[in-house]
């Protein structure tokens, strides 16, 4: 369960933005998640809710926005989607795929009033 | 809680004290944890309305603030931290990660009893009890229990925190023995030069395939406890190749800390990551010394 430390995380960005442009309010926040995070968005909604109940973040809607799992294959040097792992390259069909994209967790913004 | 970092929080405990006692460690230095840093990421960028958003929010008035910030940043931050410090000493450390009871602590208490040195020390991490940190110490290396409470993983403060209170050697060997998890420590970042993952021969083979993470961001696996297959109905080559599948540069080492076998391998990959970080010190400690003369030769050089 590091989606409630992932959400501790979010809080903190989202109330280090307060300070700085002060908002006392957020109503919207969009996350990008990538596919080969290791995350379940299911997860981090459920604690998106539990970490920001009393805070300027509470009651906000959550939005996820995938990104895209990529690789490159270390065998036929193709440059490939990838959405889990481990994965066969779809190209030559070894396991030397190096993932390239897709791992990143990030808050992209937020809509405040 | 702590004033300076807010830190201490979540019932975690470090040597069985609250996280923030002894706070010695430079919270400024860490970017976007401080009060005011990391001001220019927050990128301000206004939809339609928004002359009346920033002036007179009238109920009702949104605007929408772009942040694009990792949700890690902070941990990273610290990790970095901690990374600078022990590169600056020249200590070597390791992140090690298994499921509970793969055999970790055993293995870590026979590596310091067969690696005859005493620049080790060891960072223990559990949800409760200092019982590991006990273990270790009764082998003559220092070691400290962290205490994570509710927490499913280390985090790159707490190691920072427990990093100051064992007052490391230079040019030592650091072993940070993780939370029992193999899914939650693959995202943090604790400072680190590798994760090792720990899988024992009484675990499926297939542990690689059902919990790809920790072997993707693994630099070696250790395979336990092989002094028991023949007892066992567990295929190591299809261990291997799994974790191949999933991390196809990791580096696997077949031990007993039971038997001994494979020890000498493991210990060998201490002694060459103890002596890169080592040399990477003195590189740095070499090349400031030059840049030194360097200056003093230009200014005395230089007509009076």
């Amino acid at each position: 369960m590091h989606e409630m430390s992932l959400m501790e995380g979010v809080l903190q960005l989202i109330e280090d933005a307060a300070r700085l442009e002060k908002f006392s309010r957020v109503t919207t926040v969009w996350l990008e998640i990538g596919q080969l995070a290791g995350v379940e968005a299911e997860a981090m909604r459920f604690c998106f809710e539990a970490a920001t109940r009393g805070s300027v973040a509470e009651g906000a809607r959550l939005e996820i926005l995938a990104i895209p799992g990529s690789a490159w294959c270390a065998q036929c040097s193709a440059a490939v989607a990838m959405s889990e792992t481990p994965a066969a390259c779809p190209q030559c069909g070894t396991y030397q795929l190096r993932v390239t994209g897709g791992t990143e967790m990030r808050v992209k913004e937020l809509e405040v009033g | 809680m702590c004033t300076t970092c807010g830190c201490g929080e979540h019932e975690v405990t470090i040597g069985g004290g609250a996280a923030h006692q002894g706070h010695a460690h430079a919270h400024a230095d860490a970017p976007s944890h401080g009060h005011g840093g990391g001001h220019e990421q927050v990128e301000v960028h206004d939809h339609g309305h928004a002359a009346v958003a920033a002036h007179a929010p009238g109920p009702g008035a949104t605007r929408r603030m772009r942040i694009e910030q990792d949700i890690l940043a902070k941990n990273n931050a610290y990790a970095a931290q901690n990374r600078q410090s022990l590169a600056g000493r020249g200590i070597f450390a390791l992140n090690l990660v298994s499921s509970p009871g793969s055999g970790k602590t055993t293995l870590l208490c026979r590596t310091i009893a067969m690696l005859e040195t005493q620049a080790v020390a060891v960072i223990e991490g559990d949800q409760q009890t200092s019982q590991d940190a006990e273990r270790i110490r009764a082998t003559g290396a220092p070691a400290i229990q962290i205490n994570t409470g509710k927490g499913c993983h280390l985090d790159a403060h707490m190691v920072g925190h427990a990093m100051e209170k064992l007052a490391l050697k230079e040019d030592s060997l650091l072993l940070i023995e993780n939370v029992g998890n193999l899914i939650c420590p693959a995202a943090f970042d604790l400072g680190e030069a590798h994760k090792v993952v720990i899988l024992s021969v009484t675990e499926g083979e297939d542990k690689p395939l059902k919990y790809p993470d920790m072997f993707r961001v693994a630099s070696l696996m250790l395979l336990n406890k092989v002094d028991l297959l023949p007892h066992l109905d567990f295929n190591v080559d299809a261990a291997v190749a799994y974790a191949r599948r999933v991390n196809p540069d990791i580096r696997v080492i077949r031990v007993s800390a039971t038997s001994g076998e494979g020890m000498d391998e493991w210990l060998d990959f201490l002694h060459a990551g103890m002596a890169t970080a080592q040399a990477a010190k003195r590189e740095t400690v070499d090349g400031l010394k030059r840049r030194i003369a360097q200056l003093e030769a230009q200014l005395q050089g230089q007509p009076p």
